[in-house]
């Protein structure tokens, strides 16, 4: 008993226990021997490893690089063991559920009977019953969502931007495949010029009509980037970032996102409960009825369209 | 009943051919594709639970709201919501990827292991 509590209390956890019960210090001083790493000289080893002589150490590596060897097929046997197992459980499941397409099913509950015959008449408005959902009953999901893409640029900037004066970096940038393809082919050009206004319309009526057709704010503005990163190929960075730059960007996505949580914000001071709104829901069917949802929609596709041109930019050239 | 439900059944076969080339695979690129792969076979699965046999998409037709006339809209906004949270985490995982490259010049995983191994020592 007595040797186990010797043993327990050279553990952090015994050194932890002591610090609590008896103030003793050594917690501390590792802690600080943990920060400051410069405070303390490192104590010489009591004692060290002779040198191998060098057919052991080759003996030794050969040993390890066999060991390693067993292991990674030993791995990618249990891998594939694994994955026949899921699949196997899986088609199991599968063979037991409810069979495919009929209106009985338990998932057709009385929670899509609220959206198909309540939604359009007397709680959203909107005509896509989809777009009633995901911005209406559901509306802080798709804050989420959009959430969700902003943290994702984020991310990638703090990845891939490069740092000016970094030799390596600058480096790593010079040999990019961007520097070695054409520049300004006229076809593209040609073609981009027709099509960019094209493309941006078409993504402006799919954002402006999610709400009374199949659409909304995710699919034009991915459309948007589309057209967005189309200018970017065809002629080139520069002309790109006079109109878009990392500024742009901010100030677009934190607007859009600002005003679509503003907007969602007034259901809790009105109980949590947005159903019997205060915003009329207008004639279904009109460009301007659905109450928010049509502007919801405008600000999720410049964030999406933002988010598209911005993860294409940092991929190509490691800046906005 | 069996396996006779065919959407789910490709489902859970695309999830099953992704999950595996996720496992196995030891290029980070197609262990990319392979996480791909497995977010279709979800989609699939949720879409074909969502269905109903000779109904329509859910948008309003002719001022028809009917529960009868109309398929299931929630897997639609939940298949909506695994797409956009698909992008961002490839496009978070393909950046940590070229960091990677960047570092060690190699796509391989074990290398990569190696590598940060003796540069630790």
């Amino acid at each position: 008993m007595a040797r186990v509590r010797d043993d327990m209390g050279d553990t952090r956890w015994g050194r932890l226990q002591r610090w609590l019960r008896e103030g003793d210090d050594s917690l501390d001083r590792a802690m600080i021997a943990v920060w400051d790493e410069s405070a303390e000289p490192e104590p010489e080893p009591v004692f060290t490893v002779p040198p191998a002589r060098p057919e052991q150490k080759k003996k030794n590596q050969k040993h390890t690089a066999k060991l390693e060897k067993l292991l990674r097929v030993f791995s990618v046997i249990a891998a594939v063991l694994l994955c026949v197992g899921i699949i196997g459980i899986l088609l199991h499941t599968t063979a037991l559920l409810p069979s495919f397409g009929r209106e009985d099913n338990p998932v057709h509950n009385e929670v899509p009977r609220r959206y198909i015959e309540k939604g359009m008449n007397e709680d959203t408005g909107a005509v896509n019953i989809v777009a009633g959902m995901i911005l209406d009953y559901r509306a802080f999901d798709t804050l989420g969502e959009s959430n969700v893409l902003f943290v994702a640029v984020c991310t990638v900037m703090i990845l891939l931007r490069l740092q000016a004066g970094d030799p390596d970096e600058r480096l790593g940038s010079d040999t990019r495949d961007r520097l070695i393809e054409p520049h300004s082919d006229p076809i593209l050009q040609v073609i981009a010029r027709v099509l960019i206004p094209l493309i941006l319309i078409f993504g402006a009526y799919v954002i402006l009509n999610g709400h009374i057709s199949p659409g909304g704010g995710f699919s034009g503005g991915a459309i948007m980037g589309a057209a967005l990163i189309l200018h970017m190929l065809a002629f080139g960075e520069k002309q790109t970032a006079r109109f878009f730059s990392y500024r742009t960007y901010r100030a677009v996505s934190v607007c859009a996102l600002g005003f679509y949580a503003l907007a969602k914000a007034y259901s809790f001071f009105t109980g949590a409960n947005h159903l019997p709104s205060i915003i009329t829901i207008g004639t279904p069917g009109r460009i301007f009825s659905a109450g928010l949802i049509p502007y919801l929609n405008i600000a999720v596709g410049l964030v999406v369209c933002c988010t598209m041109y911005a993860l294409f930019s940092l991929f190509r050239k490691g800046e906005l | 009943m069996g396996l006779t439900n065919y959407a789910e059944l490709a489902a859970i076969i695309l999830f099953g051919i992704g999950f595996t080339i996720l496992l196995i695979d030891r290029n980070l690129i197609k262990k990319n594709i392979g996480f791909a792969m497995t977010d279709s076979g979800m989609y699939l699965y949720l879409a074909a639970k969502g269905y109903i046999s000779g109904r329509k998409a859910p948008i309003v037709v002719n001022g028809v709201t009917e529960m009868s006339a109309y398929i299931n809209p929630i897997p639609a906004g939940l298949v909506l919501t695994g797409i956009v949270v698909s992008v961002a985490t490839s496009a978070v995982m393909l950046a940590l990827t070229v960091r990677l490259y960047r570092k060690y010049h190699t796509l391989n995983i074990d290398e990569i292991a190696d590598k940060a191994r003796k540069e630790r020592e």
